[in-house]
């Protein structure tokens, strides 16, 4: 599999990452030189074979149903880049 | 004591203990070094008070016959992935410029309350990305050693080539990393020092900035094996902060040291003898074979026959985790913002995180996004980690036949800044011997075991099984008396 320009303009607006006509250009060689060394993946034989969902096998906890933290809005909002009465301030999001 | 400095980690606890100095004229003197090491650009924050002030605690409690914590009056350095309650944290990256943490990692603080003081915070790959130390927003990093006879710069190996830069430079005499798929064994290889990453899990990951949460794992650079085990153990704990936590007991690594191997087997895994494998690399890992056998070990053939597959799958898996991870960075709730006129919540995001990631950032966030997407799924992210269970078991396997692997850390020495920066892929191909440990989350260490014909360090990488730190640092010693590596680099900054 390998990606053109499109492919990778797609890509970048998935990952929500703004990039230059220029920019897409030079990465599709790029990306096309990992995509198809990663591509020998494909030659094993999986079958049977469950994918790792833990490395090291460990059980998921359960702890008592208590708050054990909160009430530190200006933690939260310490470094925010702007804020408005106790939230965060982001641009007009409904027109 | 003529120079603290020349000390490590268990010599300074010693000393400090025994009333030969104090912590403070310990931290006073690496301080100073700190402060003449500025040409190595290892610093992203230098923090010579908070190394005092831990010092001085350590002072009091030592005259009011306290009990000393197991680093007490050890000042360190910081690896700038640690989020630390006051002071900068960015990962090395232009995102987090200016970021303060309001809580500090489980990690970090489990060393200042064995008694450890903190000398900055240190330059690292963007977000752990990068193997040369070549990817930081705040400058590349300079490894202290250089070719006989040259004056040209070097990479001190990466992500954590900071910590391994002022390790071996003697600005610290232990430093943090983390290591994702080598970036602690690396480094450690390339500046002649001792790096260790334990068993996934060992370490918390609650306050480090995240990179590939199913790799991450914290550990310790230091000049020895003894230095790497004592910090190791004030670092490593069960924390319910992090989910991923072990819920075990940490041994006493340092006392339970030991290079008489005698009854122990360890493994020559085949397939890491590669085509067109370096000839001084392939001597050294005979070297290492032979300082075993003189330890006691049995040295045993053994096969990992997936592990050609670890690197390319370990580059799906964590750009995959990694692109997930970086979704955070928004522009909203900290780091930078770049909001132009009139743009809206969308176009904030994508220029905020195109003018605050590096190149190799976004490379892999993109590379992350594409194996996730509808469509390619399953034959990218599924396929890559169930190869994951086969290297996973490839160890499993061999543990059948021995206790320990013996392999080389580095297909090569350090080279220069921008000899590999151009080529993604050949700069990947530093982590092909550490990867497969890292993908099977088995604790594993770097020793230096010797000089290439240019002068430079090699090391050896001993490979556990998961929980047996200890194996994998009683190798790591036997080697270290008998390689007896001593040599420094010689002192131009």
């Amino acid at each position: 599999m390998s990606v053109d320009k499109e492919t990778v303009m797609k890509i970048a607006r998935l990952s929500r990452i703004a990039i230059s006509d220029a920019e897409a250009e030079s990465m599709v060689p790029e990306l096309n030189a990992i995509l198809g060394w990663v591509e020998q993946l494909a030659e094993v034989d999986v079958s049977g074979v469950e994918p790792t969902t833990a490395v090291i096998p460990n059980k998921l906890r359960l702890r008592e149903d208590k708050v054990t933290d909160g009430d530190v809005r200006e933690k939260v909002l310490a470094n925010a880049p702007a804020r408005e009465n106790g939230f965060f301030g982001v641009p007009k999001v409904i027109e | 004591m003529s120079d603290i400095t020349e000390l490590g980690v268990a010599a300074i606890r010693d000393g400090v203990a025994k009333g030969e100095f104090t912590a403070v004229e310990a931290a006073e003197a690496f301080n100073a070094n700190v402060a003449a090491g500025r040409a190595l650009n290892a610093f992203i924050v230098e923090t010579p008070e908070m190394a005092i002030e831990a010092a001085k605690a350590i002072d009091a409690d030592k005259a009011a016959g306290k009990p000393l914590g197991k680093m007490a009056g050890v000042p360190i350095g910081m690896k700038d992935l640690f989020c630390t309650e006051g002071v900068q944290s960015t990962a090395g990256s232009k995102i987090l410029e200016g970021f303060i943490p309001q809580y500090e990692s489980t990690v970090s603080a489990n060393l200042w309350k064995a008694g450890a003081g903190m000398l900055g915070k240190l330059n690292m790959d963007q977000f752990a990305m990068g193997s040369s130390n070549e990817t930081s927003h705040f400058g590349n990093v300079l490894s202290p050693w250089r070719i006989q006879g040259s004056n040209h710069d070097l990479v001190p190996g990466g992500s954590s080539g900071g910590s391994a830069s002022v390790v071996a430079a003697r600005l610290c005499p232990g430093a943090t990393g983390t290591d994702t798929g080598g970036s602690i064994r690396q480094p450690a290889a390339f500046t002649g020092i001792t790096g260790i990453k334990p068993t996934y899990g060992r370490c918390s990951r609650w306050g480090v900035v995240a990179f590939a949460s199913s790799l991450d794992q914290a550990g310790s650079l230091a000049h020895d094996v003894r230095d790497c085990a004592i910090m190791l153990e004030a670092m490593a704990g069960f924390d319910p902060k992090d989910t991923t936590s072990l819920d075990a007991q940490v041994p006493d690594w340092e006392a339970a040291l030991s290079s008489d191997l005698k009854g122990k087997k360890v493994g020559i895994p085949k397939e890491y003898r590669m085509d067109g494998m370096d000839g001084e690399i392939e001597a050294l890992w005979q070297k290492g074979i032979e300082l075993l056998t003189d330890a006691g070990a049995q040295i045993v053939d053994i096969s990992l026959p997936h592990t050609k597959y670890a690197l390319p799958a370990y580059y799906i898996i964590a750009p995959a985790e990694a692109s997930s991870n970086l979704a955070r960075y928004d522009g909203v709730r900290y780091g930078l913002r770049d909001l132009p006129d009139g743009a809206g919540l969308q176009d904030m995001y994508a220029v905020t995180r195109a003018a605050g990631f590096g190149s190799e950032v976004k490379r892999r966030i993109m590379i992350g996004t594409y194996v996730l997407s509808a469509g390619f799924y399953d034959a990218y992210y599924t396929q890559a980690q169930k190869i994951r269970t086969l290297i996973a078991q490839d160890f499993e396997k061999a543990w059948e036949k021995c206790d320990v692997i013996l392999a080389p850390s580095t297909p090569t020495a350090a080279f220069a800044p921008g000899e590999q920066s151009d080529n993604p892929l050949a700069m990947y191909l530093n982590d092909v011997f550490a990867v497969p440990a890292s993908m099977a989350g088995l604790p594993a260490m770097s020793v230096p075991a010797g000089l290439n014909k240019d002068g430079l360090p090699l090391g050896l990488q001993i490979i556990g099984k998961a929980m047996d730190e200890q194996s994998v640092l009683n190798a790591g010693l036997a080697i270290e008396e008998r390689a007896d590596f001593t040599a420094r680099p010689e002192k131009w900054w």
